[in-house]
């Protein structure tokens, strides 16, 4: 039985800011961050944005293009992210409510720093392919923050992409799946805390390009594939240097990883970096195209899968928003002030 | 305490469902107990289709307690694609250059907290199509 994806969506919020307006602030060098990062401008949740109504409008979308899936009949909702707007009620519980998937369904909210979206997909995987439900939905969404004036403030950003996984009319299959983890102190928030520590330098070589090597090179050897094999490839991309160099150590090469490569102007959407970049390589991929994806999330761990598209994929592609049109149009470009409030940075008082 | 009055509206704020008279086949959101073109009494569930279009729109400055961080915000009475008027918030509209006539679609946001601690109330809110 092949399972893999029946429908995809993402959502993206509509306002932007740019790394000139952030730096301006902190008197940082705009130039030598863009440079740096290779980013120029991020996504910003409008206040009455959060994980939760990201994740029901991409649900939404993964549903049109599901067509004929009868909410009701998603065994699972798993939603994975690092800014679920409770610390106790799953996000989940709403999402699911929202698209009428409800009572019967298996819900949970799933954390792993940025690889929570890949988690909640290699979980839904699992339980399609066990028959233990007839599809499920699986989502990768945040809505994160930097301290002000931290380097991760030029680069967290918002957005969710949604999937739903079953094991007919699809239009990419899943072909197979590695994961690889390992203690590794690189990124973290303790409760209470709003705004998270990282380890500096230390979450590049030690962190990031171990976890991602480790696990696509596993999956690679596992599969016996090359990676002349794809058409695309897809990495975590925390900021647009740290994919491009991982796909080239892999023996990917930039024309490759290019068209699922959001974050020059998404920024870091955490667990839906991958996730969203995979929906961009499938609002454009052909039938038999194969795709590699790797997640990354610190702490630290990488899901690694290989999809390939089947004819399927033709006649839903164009039965929701694109992803690159999200990114792309109708953007609304935020000053600071404006952005601090938006992110409750500042507030009115009472 | 408005947790249990919004949890009760679920329907309509989280799947805009409406009542479609089942003599004369008009929506009615929210839903009635009678048909106000008819008087039938039987009605199909059905979810309204999220696109409309604005009739007319204001900016309200002085908004009640549970708002007052978001004023000034656009409002709008919206014809929706399937019939019924509907009231309801304008975001992402950027200056607020809202038109007559304007396409508009409805999008999940949030609509107020009860308070920091307090639940979060998610319902429907009108964006640019
Ligand atoms: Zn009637």
């Amino acid at each position: 039985m092949s399972v893999g994806i029946v429908g995809y969506g993402a959502n993206l919020p509509r306002h932007r800011i740019k790394v000139e307006e952030i730096a301006k602030v902190w008197g940082a060098d705009a130039p030598s961050y863009k440079k740096g990062l290779e980013l120029r401008e991020k996504s910003v949740p409008a206040p009455d944005q959060d994980v939760i109504t990201l994740s029901v409008e991409a649900a939404r979308n993964a549903l049109l293009r599901a067509k004929g899936v009868n909410p009701q009949d998603l065994g699972a909702i798993y939603i994975g992210s690092e800014s679920h707007p409770y610390a106790v009620k799953p996000s989940g519980t709403v999402v699911g409510e929202a698209i009428g998937a409800f009572p019967s369904c298996h819900v949970a909210d799933f954390e792993f720093a940025c690889k929570a979206g890949s988690e909640a997909m290699f979980v839904v995987y699992g339980l399609v392919k066990a028959g233990l439900v007839k599809y499920g939905l699986a989502i990768g969404a945040d809505t994160s923050q930097g301290a002000p004036g931290d380097a991760l403030e030029y680069s967290a950003a918002a957005g969710a992409a949604a999937y739903i996984i079953g094991s007919q009319d699809l239009v990419a299959t899943i072909d197979d799946t590695y994961s690889f983890t390992t203690d590794t102190p690189d990124f973290w928030r303790r409760e209470y805390q709003h705004y998270p520590q990282h380890a500096g330098r230390f979450t590049g070589e030690p962190a990031y390009f171990r976890t991602v090597l480790g696990a696509s090179e596993a999956l690679l050897k596992k599969s016996g594939m090359k990676p002349k094999d794809f058409q695309y490839a897809v990495f975590h991309q925390p900021n647009g240097k740290f994919p491009m160099r991982a796909g080239k150590m892999l023996g990917f090469s930039r024309e490759q990883i290019e068209t699922g490569w959001l974050v020059p102007t998404l920024g870091n959407t955490y667990s839906g970096a991958s996730p969203l970049g995979l929906t961009a390589i499938l609002d454009v991929a052909k039938p038999g195209d194969k795709i590699f994806m790797c997640s990354y999330g610190s702490g630290a761990g990488s899901d690694a899968f290989i999809y390939t598209v089947t004819d399927r994929i033709r006649e839903v592609q164009g039965l929701a928003a694109k992803t690159r049109d999200m990114l792309d149009k109708n953007v609304i470009y935020l000053q600071y002030g404006e952005y601090a409030k938006f992110r409750r940075k500042i507030l009115k008082a009472e | 305490m408005p947790t249990a009055r919004t949890w009760r509206e679920y329907p309509q704020r989280y799947r805009y469902e409406a009542a479609v008279c089942k003599k004369c086949n008009k929506w009615h959101f929210p839903p009635r107990p009678v048909c106000d073109a008819c008087k039938g009494e039987e009605f199909e569930t059905k979810a309204m289709r999220r696109t409309g279009k604005i009739l007319s729109h204001t900016v309200i400055r002085v908004p009640p307690a549970p708002f007052k961080d978001q004023a000034p915000y656009a409002m709008a009475v919206i014809e929706m694609d399937d019939g019924p008027r509907i009231t309801t918030q304008v975001v992402d509209c950027g200056d607020g250059s809202l038109k007559i006539g304007q396409k508009v679609k409805l999008e999940f946001r949030r609509i107020y907290d009860d308070s920091e601690a307090g639940s979060i109330n998610y319902g429907y809110k009108a964006v640019p199509a």
